[in-house]
């Protein structure tokens, strides 16, 4: 191979290969980064003076948002990619990201509402930030259905690739329109490169060690999915081909 | 484009073509609410805008899968993709139509409803000005959704779970005019958002519900 290039991958036979080299040692770092980073993170770090140990929650909460949103972002990009150079695989990946990015939006959502009970005294609030992830769940929700209520193969990777597109302008626009009412109670956002924040590195260090752990395993659990989709895919054309045949 | 757009009407307005069915949904909506929530007139005034909004984006929705199911049943649609006028326009044109048929009536009977949901006399206008600027909206982002399902034999339900996120941004803003309206607070900020929305559905979702279709009818 001379001219090693990311497209080279858009082939579904190199990239079972591939991923099926690597994919065991992104579960295997997910799991030893996500092990250590929640027992450092739950056992060994101080509670807060405010807090005390609900604090700990954010352990999760972090970490499960910020996948929550790549997730997406990642299926924007697999999207305009399979739209615009047609490889079957980037709109497999999409398929395959959107459970994830549901699931780690409800984690968001739950840890969210059991930290907030004793914190702000309330499950729910209609804040921006959770109002703008609630939608977001929504819209995770109607990328699924799509996909599973088409039935050709190729239609539902179109259809649900222009979804995921508009579907992203207007996520964004929702959030802002939601920030509209007011800041809302949700504190800013915890980590942040401007000066003036003020997590101790007591916490922000297994919270990147954990933030990295949720990121493994998105990535992991991408790259099976997508394997069980390719799989799935060409059972499916040995059935039909056996049909054929038979 | 005009005559399909008067071929559109015509069919929308005579019997069985489910004009009249979005703005009987409002009104009933409009009287079951006060009767579900209590007759107290500060809570109704109170909630008055929001319902009203939520009232007319509901009662839109009810006819959107009519927007190109029956004319992809029938194979018009097939004519309509090879037609001299771009498929866009075409999109246009019949979310124009959607909402002559069911925007327009929501504008004007919505005052009435409002009555019956005590909304602050101040409200009434800007109640009139949003809908007007937001409903095209609706209608637009709707005609896209119904290019999404078009080729499902059960799109009805899966259209509303599509096409219900898309709507919030319209309600948060086109709810927020009128709640401004009825205690008097200035309200150009969410108009002038409600109407760039408006604008920017209607220039860019036309090529997005085309390209739908257009994988819909291959």
């Amino acid at each position: 191979m001379s001219t090693t290039s990311l497209w080279e991958y858009a082939n579904p036979v190199k990239f079972m290969r591939l991923s099926g080299r690597v994919l065991p040692w992104f579960a295997g770092a997910a799991a030893v980064t996500l092990v250590a980073g929640l027992v450092w993170g739950f056992f060994f770090t101080p509670d807060d003076f405010r807090q005390g140990s609900t604090v700990k929650i954010i352990f999760l909460h972090v970490p499960a948002a910020l996948v929550a949103i790549n997730a997406w972002i990642m299926m924007l990009v697999a999207s305009l990619i399979w739209l615009i150079r047609r490889h079957h695989v980037s709109a497999l990946a999409a398929k395959a990201a959107a459970p994830i990015g549901a699931v780690m939006t409800v984690i968001g959502l739950f840890t969210g509402a059991v930290w907030g009970q004793p914190m702000w005294g309330t499950w729910w609030a209609w804040d921006p930030r959770l109002t703008a992830f609630l939608i977001l769940f929504l819209f995770y929700l109607g990328y699924i259905a799509l996909w599973s209520a088409i039935e050709d193969a190729d239609t539902a990777a179109d259809l649900t690739a222009v979804l995921c597109l508009v579907g992203t302008v207007f996520a964004v626009l929702s959030r802002y329109a939601a920030f509209f009412w007011s800041q809302g109670l949700h504190q800013g956002a915890s980590l942040s490169l401007a000066p003036g924040t003020r997590m101790d590195w007591a916490y922000k260090a297994p919270l990147y060690v954990c933030m990295t752990g949720f990121s493994l395993l998105f990535i992991a659990l991408l790259l099976a999915g997508t394997r069980t989709e390719i799989r799935a895919r060409r059972s499916r054309a040995l059935m039909v081909r056996e049909r054929m045949y038979a | 484009m005009i005559a399909l757009l008067a071929r559109d009407l015509k069919l929308a307005f005579r019997a069985g073509g489910g004009f009249g069915l979005g703005l009987g949904f409002f009104l009933i909506l409009a009287v079951l609410v006060p009767l579900g929530v209590g007759p107290e007139p500060r809570t109704l005034a109170l909630i008055a805008p929001g319902i009203l909004w939520v009232g007319a984006l509901l009662a839109s929705l009810l006819s959107l899968d009519r927007i190109f199911a029956l004319d992809f049943e029938d194979g018009s649609l097939d004519l309509l993709a090879t037609a001299p006028i771009p498929l866009e326009g075409v999109v246009a044109i019949k979310a124009l139509a959607h909402w002559i048929t069911t925007g327009l009536p929501l504008v004007v009977a919505a005052p009435v409803l409002g009555v019956l949901l005590n909304l602050a006399p101040a409200a009434y206008g800007w109640l009139i000005v949003s809908l007007l600027i937001g409903t095209p909206a609706l209608s637009v982002i709707g005609a896209f959704g119904a290019a999404l399902t078009v080729g499902l034999k059960r799109g009805g339900l899966l259209l509303s779970l599509l096409v219900l996120p898309l709507y919030i941004p319209t309600l948060i803003y086109g709810a927020e005019v009128v709640i401004r309206g009825a205690v008097g607070l200035p309200v150009a900020t969410p108009l002038l958002f409600l109407a760039g929305i408006t604008a920017g559905s209607a220039a860019l979702l036309p090529f997005a519900a085309a390209l739908a279709l257009r994988v819909n009818l291959r």
